[in-house]
């Protein structure tokens, strides 16, 4: 803790970033994201197990940009997004700093984002065993299940889309959801709409999820729908050898063509 | 209405169910349906929850639906049948176990809905709902009703009041004509109560964290200090959780759905937290970062509404921040603005 703090102060001070994006502890010990100034506030930052939110989600946020240049202090799930934001030409290396830690609290101040791309070649990339299971388990059923089981949970959505606003990669500055000349997703919250809604979505991210779990965690009704865009992620993994927010070279599974594709699974 | 007091046990409940679907008469209950705690209709007792603190969405949308059809209309030739929605065809309900800050929060609901057009949904949904409140026994550190002027003991809008005497009972207050008929319809499960107990006393003391007129009366000079709203809401991330949690905000938006033969008109729940929420046609909009936003939501909750409709529009339930995704706290937020 004491090397995050320091790094954190020693940026302020010199006048290199203006805003550090780090977590510290609410009143009622629920850990949430801050955004540090002013150096003597440095000691509030802290890093545990609890630091799970992502980050990366107020990297694009327009009132956080107007401080100037931000650090933000990374866990893996925000180290791959800032891999994939940049990727998609959302952000660019120097423009901010990246503070990493890892299990153990080991801390890494990265110079670029070409040095978070080699650390998490070492990282073993896994599902939680809760999500690993719940997949499994949804692989288990027949389609008819697997629909049931979907119309069921998205049956309780209450669209307030905690989901998106909570996506890093949900970046969109006007969603298509929210678009209604033509009015193209059924805006109200009934099952159809709720459908629509979560299938667009999950399609959206195909191939881009970083898998951080921030869309499930942050829904108020407990709707496992990180668990749609993980499996997509472990599906692209599978048939094209690509994991999002791994890299910085632009190349989509599922939007870039090369003539010899594998075609097998078009049936 | 009756000062005649009574005893409810848990045990009979089922019993209770079974009378009202005699009548027709739905009960919506707290369940858990997959992950969520919220209201449903209820079926059998035993899937009812009394131990939590607060469900996670509130009774809103028993009398307030998230998504409500108001009219439909079907093509016939060049002319259009339009038919408006029946709402004397809403089923009679009972709304078990609502918490008193939600129950008291339907005084809110109708003060918007009777406030000058008469709202015949949300009034007729009223008058054919039974509302019978658990009093709480604790609280969590989320709850602040005694600071907006509710508490553990409020009555308002309830009809009948329920409080936990042991883990088996409730003692029952009725407290209106349609609490009496419930009462008397179902006169198999209640027993009379021996003796009178202070329901005060029962239930759980919540203490106040602020004084809220003072609030009230400060807010209007708070209004333009845009780097006290900037500084709250810099972490919020603009969804709506909080207002759909919410068993006071009422907010909602039209939205029309047709297809070839016909469509429907609905009434859909919306936010203030929403960027679209103020977006003009002309793409300008007056809100156009969060804070404003954020401002709106604290302004309208605690300075418009008492303007116009005479009351603080929240009830201290503490669902807006149990439920947000990043911590934003209502009333650690309603503190920081009285020292501000």
């Amino acid at each position: 803790m004491e090397k995050l703090i320091n790094i954190a102060r020693g940026l302020l001070e010199s006048g290199k970033v203006k805003t550090i994006i780090g977590y510290v502890e609410g009143p009622t010990g629920r850990i949430r994201a801050a955004f540090i100034r002013k150096p003597e506030e440095c000691s509030k930052l802290l890093i545990n197990q609890n630091c799970i939110q992502n980050l990366a989600v107020y990297l694009l946020k327009p009132e956080i940009r107007e401080f100037g240049r931000p650090a933000v202090i990374a866990n893996i799930a925000t180290q791959r997004s800032v891999l994939q934001l940049a990727q998609e030409c959302q952000i660019a290396d120097g423009e901010i700093d990246v503070i990493g830690f890892y299990a153990g609290n080991t801390i890494v101040e990265f110079k670029n984002f070409t040095e978070i791309e080699q650390r998490l070649k070492e990282v073993k990339l896994e599902l939680t065993s809760d999500d690993a299971k719940l997949i499994e388990k949804i692989n288990a059923m027949d389609t008819k299940q697997k629909w049931q089981f979907w119309v069921d949970e998205f049956s309780r959505c209450i669209k307030c889309y905690a989901c998106r606003s909570s996506c890093p990669m949900c970046y969109c500055s006007r969603c298509l959801c929210d678009c209604n000349q033509p009015q193209i997703l059924s805006a109200p919250s009934h099952l159809l709409g709720n459908l629509e809604w979560h299938i667009t979505r999950a399609m959206h991210l195909a191939g881009r999820c970083v898998a951080c779990g921030d869309c499930g965690r942050a829904c108020p009704v407990g709707i496992p729908l990180h668990i749609l865009t993980m499996k997509i992620a472990e599906d692209v993994l599978k048939n094209f050898g690509k994991r999002a927010g791994t890299t910085l070279v632009k190349e989509y599974a599922l939007s870039s063509f090369k003539n010899d594709d594998r075609e097998d699974f078009i049936k | 209405m009756s000062s005649e007091t009574k005893i409810l046990k848990k045990s009979s409940v089922q019993k209770l169910i079974e009378i009202l679907a005699s009548a027709n008469i739905r009960l919506m209950a707290p369940q858990k349906k997959g992950a969520a705690l919220i209201f449903a209709e209820t079926k059998s007792a035993s899937e009812i929850s009394y131990d939590h603190i607060q469900t996670d969405l509130s009774a809103k949308s028993v009398l307030f639906p998230q998504t409500e059809e108001i009219l439909s209309y079907s093509y016939a030739g060049r002319d259009v049948n339009m038919k408006e929605r029946e709402a004397e065809s809403f089923p009679e309900l009972v709304l078990f176990g609502a918490r008193p800050c939600e129950s008291s929060a339907i005084g809110l609901l109708n003060a918007v809905f009777t406030w000058d057009t008469q709202d015949v949904f949300f009034k007729t949904r009223l008058a054919k709902t039974t509302v019978i409140t658990i009093g709480c026994k604790k609280f969590d550190e989320y709850c602040f009703c005694t600071s907006v002027g509710c508490s553990p003991a409020d009555k308002r809008f309830s009809d009948i009041f329920m409080t936990p005497v042991s883990d088996e009972e409730f003692y029952v207050e009725s407290l209106t004509k349609k609490g009496d008929d419930l009462i008397k319809r179902a006169a198999a499960v209640f027993t009379m109560a021996n003796k009178t107990i202070d329901v005060e006393k029962e239930l759980a003391k919540v203490p106040v964290l602020f004084d809220i007129d003072a609030l009230n009366k400060k807010l209007p000079d708070l209004f333009n200090r845009v780097e006290i709203w900037k500084e709250q809401s810099l972490r919020c991330l603009g969804c709506g959780a909080c207002a759909y949690a919410c068993p006071a905000c009422a907010c909602f938006d039209i939205q029309d759905e047709s297809g070839k033969e016909g469509g429907k008109r609905l009434r859909c729940w919306d936010s203030c937290g929403f960027s679209t929420f103020t977006l003009h046609t002309s793409g300008h909009n007056p809100r156009h970062i969060q804070a404003e936003r954020w401002r709106q939501r604290v302004m309208h909750k605690f300075s418009y509404f008492k303007d116009r409709l005479k009351s603080i529009a929240c009830v201290g339930c503490g669902r807006c921040s149990r439920n947000c995704p990043v911590d934003m706290n209502l009333s650690e937020h309603l503190k920081s603005l009285m020292e501000a």
